[in-house]
């Protein structure tokens, strides 16, 4: 108990003697538990909105589109076996919609007044649609910023425009001012901006929001009746059968194509892909998170080694005292150890409720779902895991030096001796060759191996992480996909800007770190006769070539992490680009280091010289 | 030898006048030395000695440029240093100043004649010769044989003589020790004297601070201080040495 009591003590008096540290390790850590919490919330986060849409808006269990004008492929469905429920056909006509200053593809449906047995879509604001009155998915009304009471235009779609071309150049006619008679959600189609397409009828347009209008008014869009398809709901005995439902009916995904387009083929698409395109989005999402989650806590795992690395440069003494009045080689090792581990409680602590925050963020895209805010949970299991996750990283990034510490001599801790430094023949024959700034600096890093390859490790994750953002930024920047790259985009810049941010702590951690630990060296040096700026120019020299490296590794690594968080994408950034990351780094490392380098070498020769014999 | 060279070989390679310097402030304020006037010949051993904490490391400091006077000048060979930017205080110890210390400060990682080398390599010289000059100077200590040995595998007397064939690597003007022999024990201290005795008939000029008398004795000159000032000064009779290792008491 006392021993426990006396860790507790000197761990908090330590950490209360450095705030600024200990305030870093919190985010070096925090900003991985948060990530990792967001991932996690997100797992799943879309299954019970969805549920609960279905059962709101009596979800179809199969939807199936094609040419309903002939009754007897009508009652080929609505008679199968199987079957006990059925809305529609209703029609569905594809629109150019101008709101707000947007002007997007539109699939319109037209609807009864009057409520269906399957696919009720239930309005979350507003009422339903009426004669001159539109209602919008919730998802597609948020992204458009409308709501009930507002205006939108509906033109004609010109049939021969291709996929893809920008909306505005495909609309026919002036088009007609609807007002927004409410906002609802369906259990139908995906919501925005996954393409909400009833029954897959959008036929290439991406970001295609889904918008239900009377029957009438969605008729007089059409610029061809006889085009216009239908969609027709079923609702199953057993909702499980509806893969092998639609799987039985659906023509050969390879098979011939139709022999005449006035009589397409039926399409049918059962809820589970519904429910799977629902999800989509977030997929993406919660991958890159998750992937973001495991670089950022890598990239902790460095910080936190760095900044223990330095401190134990820093406490030999006090390790050196401890010893000396009888602590135990456990008792410095668990000392040192508690430190770390109860900021890493705090980390996880601050992870989990940041991350529970914020997931709400992440979701907007399942706006279109009933629920779906209020449904993200820190469960048991998820704040099991970030805990752990943090713990790990604390204990791996203190084990070794805290074992090291306790294991360190006491009369030469209390002399206050460095630990010996690493030699490396080969290298200090070759930088005998060298300017001397690049001799100090290859010299400087050559002490400490350890701490390259954090420093390595740090920069090539870094801008693995970099890299994938421009990849992200290419995708939305070729036009493909525009909303869900968006979206993307957005999480991969919120984590890579969470990277360069605990990358950047690390380069400074790492320059400090060496210029405490070479201080002796570099007072002898210019005792010897190397200039401030010489000493200063190796210190950084020696981040520099770390920095180099592990830029020119970034770069697979981002390669390969792309590969990770979408599997689907192609997109890869302008080989400029990637070109560019490498001496963009090693400026901003160089940049960053200046200053630990510049004061690392600029302290004074004397007192450092003499403070050996103290 | 050049016309510079030879005037500046006709200045004492030190002077200072009234040189200062104070740590701290108010009531806490130290005087570590209090107007020393001081002037060593080209090719003079003075030797320093004194109490703890007399001011003697710090006057050292001072004539090598490694701390600024509170007041007073430092002048070597003719150039007043003690206004000059760390820049050109870093050259003039590159070429004009050797240092000695205590505690020897190899670097840890260097073999023996890598630590040599040092100097020569930071003055820009090529590596061949840097290399040349630090075996030359290790066989002239005597440690040609423990030339690839890691300090931490030598003698405490066998650091502190490649610290002094270090200090010799660019040919300084002067060679400023401090307790050259403060870390060593009888023998270990005999060869490093024998080594400093060697360097003074070959006209080397040497400044070294001590407690020990034995050391003191085989300088030209002894100063004395007390509180930061010079209290006595003492000009010895070489002559009468004979041999070192019987003037000092040291049997080997």
């Amino acid at each position: 108990m006392g021993r426990a009591l006396l860790v507790g003590r000197l761990a908090a008096r330590d950490l209360r003697r450095r705030p600024g540290e200990a305030l870093l390790l919190l985010l070096a850590i925090a900003a991985a538990t948060t990530v990792l919490t967001l991932g996690l919330v997100l797992h799943g986060v879309l299954d019970k909105p969805f549920e609960r849409t279905r059962a709101a808006t009596a979800g179809p269990d199969v939807a199936a589109a094609g040419a309903f004008s002939d009754a007897t492929k009508v009652r080929a469905l609505t008679g199968a076996a199987g079957v006990v429920a059925h809305s529609g056909p209703y029609p569905v006509v594809a629109a150019v919609l101008e709101a707000n200053g947007h002007t997007v593809v539109a699939q319109t449906e037209g609807r009864d007044t009057a409520k269906a047995a399957v696919d009720q879509p239930k309005p979350t604001k507003g009422g339903w649609v009426r004669p001159g009155g539109v209602v919008l998915e919730a998802a597609f009304a948020e992204a458009l910023g409308v709501g009930p009471g507002d205006r939108v235009v509906m033109k004609p779609l010109d049939a021969r425009g291709a996929p893809g071309q920008p909306p505005s150049t495909r609309a026919r006619g002036p088009g007609r001012s609807f007002r927004v008679a409410g906002v609802a959600v369906t259990a139908a189609a995906p919501p925005y901006p996954e393409a909400a397409c009833l029954a897959n009828l959008c036929q290439g347009d991406a970001d295609t929001g889904l918008v239900w209008l009377t029957r009438a008014d969605a008729l007089a869009l059409a610029p061809d009746k006889h085009d216009v398809l239908s969609v027709l709901n079923l609702k199953l005995a057993d909702p499980a059968a509806a893969l092998a439902f639609a799987a039985h009916r659906n023509p050969p995904r390879n098979g011939p194509a139709p022999t005449s387009a006035s009589d397409p083929p039926t399409i049918l698409q059962p809820w589970q892909e519904i429910r799977d395109g629902s999800a989509n989005i977030v997929r993406n999402q919660r991958r890159a998170l998750l992937t973001g989650a495991w670089l950022l806590a890598l990239l902790a795992v460095a910080s936190v080694a760095v900044l223990v690395g330095g401190r134990m440069a820093d406490q030999i003494r006090r390790v050196g005292l401890l010893k000396a009045v009888g602590g135990t080689p456990a008792l410095v090792a668990a000392v040192l150890l508690a430190e770390y581990l109860v900021v890493a409680l705090v980390a996880a602590a601050t992870g989990l409720a940041v991350g529970w925050l914020t997931a709400p963020l992440l979701t907007d895209a399942s706006a279109g779902l009933l629920g779906s805010a209020g449904a993200r949970t820190v469960t048991l299991s998820t704040a099991a895991i970030v805990t752990a996750v943090a713990l790990a990283v604390a204990v791996a990034a203190t084990l070794v030096p805290a074992i090291r510490a306790s294991r360190t001599s006491t009369v030469l801790a209390l002399a206050d001796a460095a630990r010996p430094p690493r030699r490396s023949g080969r290298l200090i024959a070759i930088s005998a060759r060298l300017p001397v700034a690049l001799l100090r600096g290859l010299r400087v890093a050559a002490r400490r191996p350890r701490r390259v390859v954090l420093a390595i490790a740090s920069i090539a994750i870094t801008v693995s992480g970099i890299v994938a953002a421009l990849s992200a930024h290419a995708d939305l920047a070729s036009g493909a996909n525009d909303a869900r790259a968006h979206q993307l985009n957005q999480v991969l810049l919120v984590i890579t800007i969470t990277l360069v941010a605990l990358a950047a702590v690390n380069a400074i951690f790492v320059s400090w770190a060496t210029a405490l630990d070479t201080k002796h060296s570099s007072a002898l040096s210019r005792a010897l006769g190397a200039t401030p700026q010489q000493v200063s120019v190796g210190l950084s020299a020696a981040q520099v070539l770390p920095a180099l490296a592990g830029a020119i590794l970034g770069i697979p690594g981002g390669i390969a992490l792309i590969g990770i968080v979408d599997p689907d994408k192609t997109t890869m950034p302008p080989l400029w680009q990637l070109v560019a990351v490498v001496p963009a780094t090693v400026i901003v490392v160089a940049a960053l280091t200046a200053i630990p380098a510049r004061s690392g070498a600029r302290r004074p020769v004397a007192e450092i010289l003499q403070s050996e014999l103290a | 030898m050049s016309a510079d060279e030879s005037t500046l070989r006709a200045e004492p390679v030190l002077r200072t006048r009234g040189l200062a310097m104070h740590y701290g402030q108010g009531a806490g304020l130290v005087h570590a030395l209090e107007g020393v006037e001081l002037e060593v010949a080209n090719g003079e051993t003075l030797a320093v000695m004194g109490p703890s904490g007399c001011g003697k490391s710090t006057l050292l400091h001072l004539l090598g440029g490694l701390e600024r006077p509170s007041e007073g000048e430092v002048w070597v060979a003719g150039r007043r240093i003690d206004r000059l930017s760390e820049k050109a205080l870093a050259r003039l110890r590159r070429h004009a100043i050797g240092f000695v210390f205590q505690a020897f400060h190899l670097m840890d990682e260097l073999t023996a004649l890598e630590n040599v080398e040092l100097p020569a390599l930071l003055a820009g010289h090529s590596p061949g010769a840097a290399r040349r000059r630090a075996s030359e100077l290790l066989e002239q200590v005597g440690l040609n044989d423990r030339a690839g040995h890691l300090p931490s595998a030598l003698s405490g007397g066998q650091r502190q003589r490649v610290a002094i064939a270090r200090a010799l690597s660019n040919e300084p003007l002067v060679v400023l020790a401090d307790e050259p022999t403060g870390n060593l024990d009888s023998a270990a201290t005999l060869d490093v004297l024998r080594l400093l005795d060697s360097l003074r008939a070959a006209g080397q000029s040497l400044l070294i601070v001590t407690h020990d008398e034995r050391i003191a004795a085989t300088a030209d000159r002894l100063i004395t201080m007390r509180d930061g000032a010079f209290v006595e000064e003492t000009r010895l009779t070489r002559g009468t040495t004979g041999s070192l290792g019987d003037l000092v008491g040291l049997e080997r």
